[in-house]
């Protein structure tokens, strides 16, 4: 909860929407509108996981780009682009690894399993 | 959808059909879900059932390259939909269009990937695409005037840069992909989205390869990459359209083509492939942000972009750790 707003907190407003999509509306539904129904709560819930481990995750990219030397990913990816990483493109995507897997596991978990 | 629409077609198609084949019944005309640049019908006239696909309104490519590579891949031995209209150059339908013999059959992946009514067809499947691949690099470009030959990674390089968008990890990309370039070849035909999806497929395997809308001139391995790009498994445990491995379609592509590729210059065009499926992604999901097509469904493939960029970090671990 984060004050001065009340209950619901935003992830049980999403969790309330998502719920209502899923047992009522995808039930009423068939085909491209049942689709697009799913898609949407695809999309609540990836809101709900980086509600969750969203600042976490932010505290610990701005930990990996102060490793690396940049304030922020246009900075990085422009030094990358202009060949600055290039003599050990290996560590720093071994660093980016890890911010990857933060995305993905908001995006879609299920993809991280290879 | 629109019954006016369908009502204004109706009768010029029947006598683009009659002057085809002489029949000119044309029922069930139904509208399919088509591409970016053209709309796709389904009808039946006297002799089966054939499919219509025209431009949209404002296309910018017609349909005159697409007919001419059908035409060709049919001639190199492709399985492809019969052309039975060419409609590239004509304005009975107002705007250029072609008709094609529908071919039955599955396009949808999951389904061929997963379905009994298809098991047989998944032992042979990959590999009868690696065939199909190589006799399209057998095409004589000469005969499809219009086919440019194009450079992928400066192409998508400059994507990229015109979505404003930072994402180091296609940068780590660009950088490894310009610096371990495979040698290329004289520049081939390539279908250019060669995967399960544009594939139509039965119970003996491929029936058909649809869809040559981005046909160009390149390197033949693109296509065979591209059918190994980790998306278009959809899920499935192996390389090659989920289905089969490197090896498998690389020797499949061999005996076809006559021409040898290693396993490094494939992957190399696996990473590319990937490389352009996040880009394509982005810009997807741009298509919405900027208000072109406000649609959900494409402001969630913005979050399919890491995806793509977790695949590309697995994969040029392996390619520089090996």
């Amino acid at each position: 909860m984060t004050e001065p707003h009340d209950r619901p907190t935003v992830a049980e407003l999403v969790e309330s929407v998502r719920e209502w999509i899923e047992n009522d509306v995808m039930a009423q539904v068939e085909g491209r509108l049942q689709f697009h129904a799913r898609v949407a709560v695809n999309s609540l819930d990836i809101v709900l996981r980086e509600i969750d481990l969203g600042p976490e995750q932010a505290e610990r990219h701005a930990q990996r780009l102060a490793r690396l030397g940049h304030a922020d990913d246009a900075s990085l990816a422009g030094a990358i682009r202009d060949g600055r990483f290039d003599g050990d493109l290996g560590a720093v995507l071994a660093e980016l690894r890890g911010a990857v897997e933060d995305k993905v596991r908001v995006a879609n978990p299920r993809h991280l399993r290879h | 959808m629109a019954g006016g629409e369908r009502e204004a077609l109706a009768a010029p198609l029947a006598a683009v059909m009659a002057g085809a084949t002489g029949d000119a019944t044309v029922t069930d005309l139904r509208r399919l879900s088509g591409g970016a640049s053209r709309e796709t019908w389904m009808f039946d006239s006297g002799q089966g059932r054939f499919v219509l696909q025209r431009a949209r309104p404002g296309a910018l490519r017609g349909l005159a390259t697409e007919t001419a590579v059908l035409c060709a891949a049919a001639r190199a031995g492709v399985p492809v939909p019969e052309l039975i209209v060419d409609g590239s150059e004509s304005a009975a339908l107002e705007r250029p269009f072609m008709v094609v013999r529908a071919v039955p059959g599955e396009t949808i992946a999951r389904k061929i990937l997963r379905d009994e009514e298809y098991a047989g067809a998944r032992g042979t499947l990959a590999t009868q695409m690696a065939r199909a691949a190589a006799r399209i690099s057998r095409i004589d470009p000469a005969d499809v005037p219009g086919l440019v030959a194009d450079d992928q990674l400066g192409q998508y390089r400059a994507v990229l840069d015109a979505t404003g968008e930072a994402h180091p990890v296609f940068e780590v990309a660009f950088r490894w992909l310009e610096s371990h370039r495979p040698p290329m070849s004289a520049p081939r035909v390539v279908h250019g989205d060669f995967r399960l999806g544009n594939m139509i497929v039965d119970r003996d395997g491929l029936a058909a390869v649809l869809d040559w809308e981005l046909a160009h001139l390149g390197d033949p391995l693109e296509d065979l990459g591209w059918m190994c790009v980790r998306a278009w498994r959809f899920g499935g445990a192996r390389p090659a359209a989920g289905l089969s491995g490197y090896d498998e379609i690389l020797e499949a592509w061999t005996a076809e083509s006559g021409t040898t590729a290693t396993t490094a210059a494939l992957r190399w065009w696996e990473a590319l492939g990937t490389l352009k499926w996040g880009i394509m992604c982005i810009m997807q999901a741009q298509t919405h942000l900027k208000g072109v097509v406000r649609s959900h469904e494409l402001a969630a493939i913005g979050r399919r972009v890491c995806e793509n960029e977790y695949d590309l970090v697995v994969l040029l671990e392996e390619l520089m750790g090996g």
